[in-house]
């Protein structure tokens, strides 16, 4: 015996909701991101401003650059969000090891993990402070090379655009991580690439790191869809 | 508190957002990428992001009418409540996340050292609040209802009244930045930036409704704008996430 074709029964509904459609971050980004640098002082504590707080365990680093259009020209209205693990390889999150189910503290008092950096108005630079993150653990048993996780919106960017960034003084761990490897053109790998400059890594002389991203055009940086 | 199950998030529906170049909005141009962008399947560098709590804001962050304002004054315009939940795509409330908010003030002008518009400040009015969501997902705001402003772009474009919303659920997959705007506005249909997004329904969830039941009488007017962060799995395969 068939059961008689009745699709209203039948068919059951899938029906999430949509997502939320981005709009760009717009010029004054500042404003609801950074009051300070939008020109005044509205909150107690502005947040993302300490990365890695006093205790964190690591070299502690600098990384400096600027995000450059598809003309070359720097863009000098960019809000730039950085997640990064601590140097043991863990985010300060409830899904990390330890955390949040009553086992240890998974990363150390302080350590956000998080932080915002804007570019100076006219040059379109800008530099954040932090420790050099451990490498983590990737899909399938596979580790990842230490990188830092960014996030960049500005006028003009629809929809915020994500991208990591690798310690060029980490070739072995680089060579094996499955994400740079997912690259075709292996050229462009370079593109997550910062470059060490200066320092030793001490709290008294960061390691100082060059990390350029350009948006379109000739090198232009590898994006994700994460 | 047993540890949520690492799951991935449900992929981007890029054609429901705008498109990196959208070439009437002028700026998008020389900023959008133009080669693909590479897809990566999470990782617990996906799936993880930063966490707030009460410590890291203060009573009073999302009362615009106050936050800026000189004792016993208020800034111009028109008074709204805005409020609403934040949801996944699964319709769960996503709780304990922080949304910010920034916009013009009633003139449509922006207190930003960039902003050079004729309209006037508001010496009451700074622009900008933020709160965490409760248990159900809910926040609000209260402020003043933004003015329209010109914007070069097109020789006679002009922003339609709009507040900047930043939210980011509780993996840096989610993190999302988008505008709300004002049921009714005839200015939104003329927009390049809102025009940016391709479907008319997704334009559609980026307009807050005028709420009348949550209107305080002889106070302030109410808008309701939910914001939908993405979903992610509920099971868990073989394909799993190492080290979680």
């Amino acid at each position: 015996m068939t059961l008689p074709y009745r699709p209203h029964f039948l068919q059951q509904s899938l029906t999430p909701l949509k997502e939320t459609p981005s709009q760009t971050a717009g010029p004054y980004v500042h404003i609801g991101l950074a009051p300070g640098d939008a020109g005044f002082q509205i909150y107690d504590t502005e947040l993302g401003q300490d990365i890695a707080g006093p205790n964190a365990a690591g070299d502690r680093i600098r990384v400096e650059g600027r995000v450059f259009d598809g003309t070359g020209a720097p863009v000098r209205d960019v809000l730039i969000e950085v997640w990064q693990a601590n140097a043991a390889g863990l985010y300060p999150h409830p899904e990390t090891p330890g955390t949040g189910d009553g086992g240890p503290e998974s990363t150390e008092n302080g350590f956000r993990g998080w932080g915002r950096v804007i570019s100076n108005f006219e040059s379109g630079s800008w530099s954040f402070d932090t420790i050099k993150p451990g490498g983590v653990a990737g899909r399938n048993g596979r580790s990842m090379a230490p990188h830092i996780n960014l996030w960049i919106v500005a006028r003009g960017i629809n929809v915020g655009l994500n991208t990591r960034l690798y310690f060029a003084d980490e070739p072995d761990a680089n060579a094996s991580d499955p994400v740079l490897n997912l690259i075709e053109q292996t050229d462009r790998r370079a593109t997550l690439l910062a470059q060490p400059v200066s320092g030793t890594g001490s709290a008294q002389n960061p390691r100082v790191y060059q990390f350029d991203i350009h948006l379109q055009g000739p090198g232009e940086t590898v994006f994700f869809d994460i | 508190m047993t540890r949520p199950k690492p799951t991935d998030y449900y992929a981007r529906d890029r054609r429901w957002h705008p498109p990196a170049y959208a070439p009437d909005y002028k700026t998008s141009v020389s900023r959008s990428p133009r080669l693909p962008l590479l897809s990566l399947e999470n990782t617990a560098s996906e799936i993880t992001g930063p966490t707030f709590g009460q410590n890291d804001i203060a009573v009073g962050d999302n009362d615009l009418l106050s936050n800026f304002a000189r004792p016993g004054e208020n800034p111009i315009g028109e008074r709204i409540l805005l409020h609403g939940r934040v949801l996944d795509e699964n319709a769960r409330p996503v709780p304990n996340t922080l949304v910010e908010i920034w916009q013009a003030n009633a003139s449509g002008r922006y207190r930003h050292k960039k902003d050079g518009y004729i309209g006037a400040l508001d010496p009451n009015f700074g622009g900008c609040g933020r709160t965490l969501t409760d248990d159900q997902g809910a926040y609000a705001f209260r402020t003043i209802k933004p003015g329209a402003y010109p914007w070069r772009n097109g020789l006679n474009d002009w922003r339609p009244a709009h507040i900047h919303v930043s939210v980011f659920g509780h993996a840096f997959a989610q993190r999302l930045i988008t505008q709300l705007y004002f049921e009714g506005d005839p200015l939104i249909a003329r927009c390049p930036i809102v025009n940016t997004i391709p479907d008319p329904a997704a334009v559609q969830q980026l307009i807050a409704r005028l709420d009348i039941n949550e209107t305080l009488p002889l106070d302030m007017i109410a808008y309701r704008f939910d914001i939908v962060l993405r979903g992610r799995r509920s099971t868990l395969f073989e394909n799993r996430m190492e080290g979680n």
